[in-house]
This record gives structure tokens, sequence and C-alpha cells, in this order.
């Protein structure tokens, strides 16, 4: 069982991740996507973007940061071979483009016990350089009991 | 193709359609592309001592491929304000057939004052949808 005493929990500010272009690229390759503005700069700068655009799921890859910290706290006790990821979603201000420097805070919006399972929601609001809200991430992690 | 125009839109009508192939290069590819190595994308036996049939794609690349076919349509008209995604069944992809995947984007609203659209995303894998209110907002420009 995760620990309930965790909803509310905020924990500190990830490292900031330089969002790199060939890192959109590569992303947005394998997630099979092929418009211009994730691959070239051009047509993202002709659109109004700095750079290239990353595609909108990139922001998991700055999240994991934020679930690797639940994932360590032991008071909380998530089981990592147990979860399954139910939900996810994804809300944005502006695209993250390549250049942006992004740091993620987590807070644990709840924690829920359902029918022998844990239901977590964790949530990752991530920012620019200048503080700037981009994106919030939202994941709810469910957590299976023990048979 | 040309990006689409949002005053010529209209709720109902499916904007796109896609029908991939996921196979286990896919699945690597994701893997190093995001960071996600947990080994039941990529390991067999793994998979199967939890109880799984085989190695399974990540849920986040069944959504990230899913968001391609509306983010493909939309190309420069706009931008994804908003996604999500409930991942309600597994997506098994065999080491030789691969699992094959069919995506349709559809029109659900449309809000003229803010001039986004949501484009609704159905996700079949097997003759069963595998992502729950997959919903994607596009804001025009």
């Amino acid at each position: 069982m995760v620990n309930p005493d965790v909803q509310g929990r905020v924990y500190p500010s990830t490292v900031p991740y330089l969002v790199g272009r060939e890192k959109v690229r590569e992303f947005a390759r394998a997630v099979l996507s092929e418009s211009p503005i994730h691959h070239d700069p051009e047509a993202a700068r002709a659109a109004g973007f700095s750079d290239v655009v990353a595609p909108p799921t990139f922001a998991v890859t700055i999240q994991e940061a934020t679930l690797a910290q639940l994932l360590a706290d032991e008071e909380a006790g998530v089981d990592f071979s147990r979860v399954v990821h139910g939900d996810q979603r994804f809300t944005y201000t502006r695209p993250i483009v390549a250049g942006d420097e992004l740091a993620a805070t987590l807070t644990i919006a709840a924690v829920k016990q359902l029918g022998g399972h844990s239901m977590v929601t964790a949530s990752s609001d991530i920012v620019d350089a200048e503080g700037a809200h981009v994106v919030t991430a939202i994941s709810t992690l469910v957590v299976r009991g023990e048979e | 193709m040309s990006a689409p125009v949002f005053d010529e839109l209209e709720v109902g009508a499916v904007v796109a359609e896609r029908e991939i192939t996921l196979t286990r290069d896919h699945l690597v590819r994701y893997a190093g592309a995001s960071g996600d190595f947990n080994p039941i994308h990529y390991r067999d036996d793994v998979a199967q001592s939890v109880g799984l049939p085989g190695v399974l794609a990540h849920g986040m690349l069944t959504m990230g491929v899913a968001g391609a076919v509306a983010t493909d349509w939309a190309r420069d008209a706009g931008w994804v304000k908003d996604y999500q995604s409930r991942f309600t069944r597994p997506v098994p992809v065999d080491a030789q057939l691969g699992a094959l995947v069919t995506v349709t984007a559809t029109v659900g609203a449309l809000d003229v004052d803010a001039r986004t659209a949501r484009i609704d995303l159905k996700v079949v894998f097997d003759g069963s949808t595998v992502l729950g209110k997959s919903q994607l907002v596009v804001a025009f420009a």
C-alpha cells in the first residue's frame, strides 16, 4: 500500500534539463511524427517558434526525473514492479522548443486506495529558465496490491 | 499536404487515419528516445515473469504515435495545448509480426472564441480500443 500521508507532498525542483535539437528530432522520429516543425528549424521559425518544437508527449522525458524522486522516497512506499500507468495528461502554456532549460517540481496531488490497489496522482509543474510555466504533466499510477 | 484551416473544421469530421505496425524496433527506438528502459518493453522473459503474455508497447509510445497522427495533420497551423489519454488495454508486440494499430482522428469539439479544436483519437488493436478518452487540443494561430 502506498502511504496516504504523502498526499500533498512537494519534492525539490529537478536539475534543469536542456532541450537539444537532436533530442527533439530523435523523439519525434520515435513517435513517427513527420511534421516539419519537429525536424526543421526553418519550418519552426516560419511558424513562429524559435527552434524545433517538441511533440506533445516529449514532456514525459522531463517528468521522468520527478517520478524517480517519488520511487526513491521510502516513506511513500511505491513498489515500482507493481506500478501500472493509468493515465497521462499534459497541459501546456506554450510548446517546448529546442534551447529550453526546463525544471520540474512534483506534487503528490492524491493518494487513493481502491479495491486493494493504490492510485497515486503525480503532478509535475515544468518551468523554463525564467521560472515561467511551460507544461504540467500529470500521471495516475496504479500500484497493484499484494495478492 | 496543406495545413488545416480552423474556420473550415466541422465537429464529427474524420481528419486523419493511419495504420501502424508497431515492431520491437519501434519499442527499442522509443526506449532510447524517451529514457524509459523498463525491461517489460524489450524482454519477453521479464514480461512473462510478471504475468504478461510478452513484451508490451510503452503506453507512452502508443499515446505518442496517436498524437503524431493529429500533429501531422495540424502541421504548422497551430500547437498542442493539451493532450490526455487513459491506458485501458496493453498492446503486446509480437517479435515477428509486431502489432497492427489503427488510429482515427476526429474533430470532437471546437471553441470558436479560443480558436481551439479538440481532436479525439481512437486507437484500436486487435479489435479493441487501447486508449480511453484520448483527446488532443490544438490551438490555432
